[in-house]
């Protein structure tokens, strides 16, 4: 199997598993009791808050562990909407969010809040000027996720800080894939919250985080027990909280190396396809890119049927945002980007890992070679 | 030589289960897909509905497939449906015809859609759970022939397939009676012997066609008059999506006599009522006609015309009035001839051909 599929989950490295298989066996004492036995687990979560906090330059009491990413972008949108609604109803985001936040803002704006989506160019970027021209009397929260799922497309993040925090606007970030994969600094950033996820960086699923900046006064999502200082509350999910750490160590100790690697595999595979395939479109963005994502649209080729028969080889790759059931649907972020809904449906995204390798890249640039010309000779539409 | 790679149909219900389980004892490379046709999947629907109505289908579809251990995906067959089969649906009825979205479906999605998608992927064949039967005949061309299960005989609904359609469909589960297809499915071990067949439109939950229709509109002719058949105005109706013709039920007029829908004017806005007698006719048009087991209709040969899915057939003759435009003539009269609806023609077990009805 070539699994190019990085931007939907990663393998968890085995050192992680390691770290996590004492508190699934001998060490599962609840992390709230009063007895010795439990200390151990105490201290394995304020190590994993320590190591994830490091990887953000964050304090370390500021990470609030949840049960992943969609919590976190939950947590943040709906309880900053409440904390700060008698200065104001109004949030800017973007129309290329995750879907985590972008039907949480639907949930707001039923709630009556009013909602700016600030649309993006052809590389996926938004334009700071329309920012500044968004923000109003009454906004409360900017919302701008750090790199997108689909095309990869890194934001100008520490603009949008400075733009946020010259206004007195709360800052949030969905870096659920830009966390461990680019550097992030949350002071340097003038992030407030920023939400994170375990499962995209080696680590375990059912795992993530919210930062939040010590000065904001955000209540809880989650009600019921005293845990994550009284702002979470439930029993620490102690196994994936600490291969979620221990991710974030690793992560933090390999970021140059790994960035340096994928991008050359990234550029290497992209320059692999554009050779050999003729009428292609890379999208998103050139420069500001995740160093793992390839998104490239194959004109006269239907992207379900590639997957398919790209499955049919044991390669996994993907496209748009797969729904429940696993259909495809044109994908939002193409649209916004300003692809037609045909050229979204044509799209597909390969993500790579710190594991990928040449070899296996090369054979998947021939497996789409085939595939694409065995596509094209059967559609009415393709004109060679 | 390597095996047939055929693509079946699975809807999660014990036909399209079967059909795919007998294809992989047949010795077929067989592949399972459900095709997502489904539009309803926001947030709020999925909360009020509590859940979304499609999945628990594919998961049912994808229990079978890993139990007959065969690869499944689901396709995203979204804009397929929309605009072949629900904007049609709608626009039929706002031109006081009555649709056949089954019909639409069979043709423009099953047939051409998914097909196109499956020969792409690789098949050779696609493959569904229809209680019907493909067939080569004599004369070289491939006609739908009646199930052994004739209460569940689904032929009506396949007269609208091509000849190049059908060369490339299986329809394993119409050599069967339905009781047989349940206990083949027990047999295997299936996790959907038992499942309740499914009924009526799929993409009309509720049965309100009109209400509907008024939902993807937007906006629907209004209230107009009930009137006889020499023009008499009788009373007000809701507006001409709430008819059919035939309709007797839910008129809330009583004029002394059983009466009923003979006819729907939209240009008017106008809604004919009249009695028993006057809804039965002894001919009809159709249009949009498509030739399966005849190539053409022989004006002497004694055909069985169905009207309607439910409609049990009545002996009938074919002239054909212009290149794609047919007159056909019954023996007795038959009840409720509705515009939009299809005809089809039956020459023994086959099925000749049909047509759309336009009066």
């Amino acid at each position: 199997m070539i699994y190019l599929d990085n931007a939907a989950t990663t393998k968890p490295k085995k050192e992680v598993i390691d770290v996590m298989m004492p508190f699934l066996t001998e060490q599962y004492g609840n992390p709230s009791a009063i007895y010795s036995f439990s200390a151990q687990n105490k201290t394995a979560i304020q190590k994993a808050r320590k190591q994830v906090a490091e990887l953000i330059n964050a304090k370390e009491n500021s990470i609030y562990f949840t049960s992943g990413g969609t919590e976190a972008d939950n947590w943040a949108l709906i309880k900053t909407a409440e904390a700060y609604e008698e200065k104001g109803r109004h949030i800017i985001t973007t129309k290329i969010e995750h879907h985590a936040i972008l039907h949480t803002c639907d949930y707001l704006e039923k709630r009556g809040f009013e909602i700016t989506y600030l649309g993006v160019d052809n590389d996926g970027r938004i334009s700071l000027e329309e920012l500044k021209q968004a923000i109003r009397k009454d906004t409360i929260l900017i919302s701008v996720m750090f790199a997108n799922n689909e095309v990869g497309t890194i934001q100008p993040i520490e603009q949008i800080g400075e733009i946020a925090s010259e206004h007195g606007i709360v800052f949030h970030t969905d870096a659920v894939q830009a966390f461990g994969h680019v550097p992030i600094d949350v002071e340097a950033m003038h992030i407030d919250l920023l939400s994170a996820s375990g499962h995209k960086i080696y680590g375990p699923k059912g795992v993530g985080c919210l930062y939040i900046n010590n000065s904001l006064k955000i209540s809880s999502l989650i009600h019921g027990g005293g845990q994550e200082r009284a702002r979470r509350a439930g029993t620490e999910n102690v196994p994936g909280i600490v291969g979620f750490g221990h991710a974030a160590m690793l992560a933090k100790e390999t970021l140059k190396e790994r960035m340096e690697k994928e991008t050359r595999l990234r550029d290497f595979f992209i320059k692999e396809l554009f050779n050999r395939i003729s009428d292609i479109k890379l999208n998103g963005c050139k420069e500001n890119r995740l160093p793992n994502n390839i998104n490239v649209s194959f004109p006269y080729v239907e992207g379900e049927s590639m997957l398919i028969m790209l499955d049919m080889q044991e390669i996994c790759a993907s496209s748009g945002s797969a729904c429940t059931a696993g259909s495809i649907d044109p994908s939002h972020v193409l649209v916004a980007m300003g692809l037609s809904s045909d050229e979204a449906r044509e799209s597909v995204r390969f993500t790579i890992s710190d594991e990928t390798t040449e070899e296996e890249l090369r054979a998947t640039v021939d497996a789409v070679e085939t595939i694409v010309s065995r596509l094209r000779s059967m559609s009415p539409y393709y004109d060679n | 030589m390597s095996k047939k790679k055929v693509v079946v149909g699975m809807s999660g219900g014990v036909d399209s289960s079967v059909c795919a389980y007998l294809l992989k004892e047949q010795g077929y490379d067989v592949i399972g897909v459900t095709m997502q046709i489904w539009q309803e999947d926001s947030p709020a629907y999925c909360e009020r509905e509590g859940g979304c109505c499609g999945l628990s289908a594919v998961e049912d579809a994808r229990r079978v497939a890993a139990t007959i251990d065969i690869p499944y995906y689901v396709m995203n067959f979204r804009r397929e449906f929309q605009e072949n089969v629900i904007d049609y649906f709608v626009d039929e009825y706002l031109h006081a015809r009555t649709p056949n979205p089954c019909i639409a479906c069979n043709r423009y999605v099953k047939w051409e859609s998914l097909l196109e998608r499956s020969l792409q992927i690789g098949a050779d064949y696609i493959a569904t759970g229809h209680y019907a039967r493909v067939e080569k005949l004599s004369n070289g061309r491939y006609a739908i022939r009646n199930s052994v299960t004739a209460k569940k005989d689904q032929t009506y609904a396949l007269y609208n397939l091509t000849q190049e359609q059908l060369s490339k469909t299986l329809m394993p589960v119409g050599d069967y009676e339905k009781d047989q297809i349940r206990k083949i499915a027990e047999e295997a071990g299936l996790p959907v012997a038992h499942k309740k067949d499914s009924q009526d439109i799929c993409f009309v939950s509720d049965g309100d066609y009109a209400a509907f229709v008024e939902r993807e509109a937007g906006s629907v002719p209004g209230p107009g008059n009930f009137v006889t058949t020499d023009g008499i105005v009788v009373g007000q109706h809701k507006g001409i999506t709430h008819y059919t013709i035939g309709q007797r039920k839910g008129l809330n007029i009583s004029l002394g006599y059983p009466v009923f829908v003979v006819a729907i004017r939209p240009e008017t806005n106008e809604v004919v009522l009249g009695n028993d007698k006057d809804v039965f006719t002894d001919h009809l048009i159709a249009d949009r006609v498509n030739f399966m087991a005849d190539s053409e209709f022989d004006p002497q040969k004694t055909y069985l015309g169905k009207i309607r899915y439910s409609h049990s057939g009545t002996p009938c003759h074919v002239k054909m009035l212009e290149k794609d435009k047919i007159l056909v003539e019954f023996e007795e009269p038959v009840r409720a001839v509705t515009p939009g609806q299809a005809l089809v023609l039956y020459s023994g077990d086959y099925v000749a051909g049909g047509g759309t009805i336009i009066q």
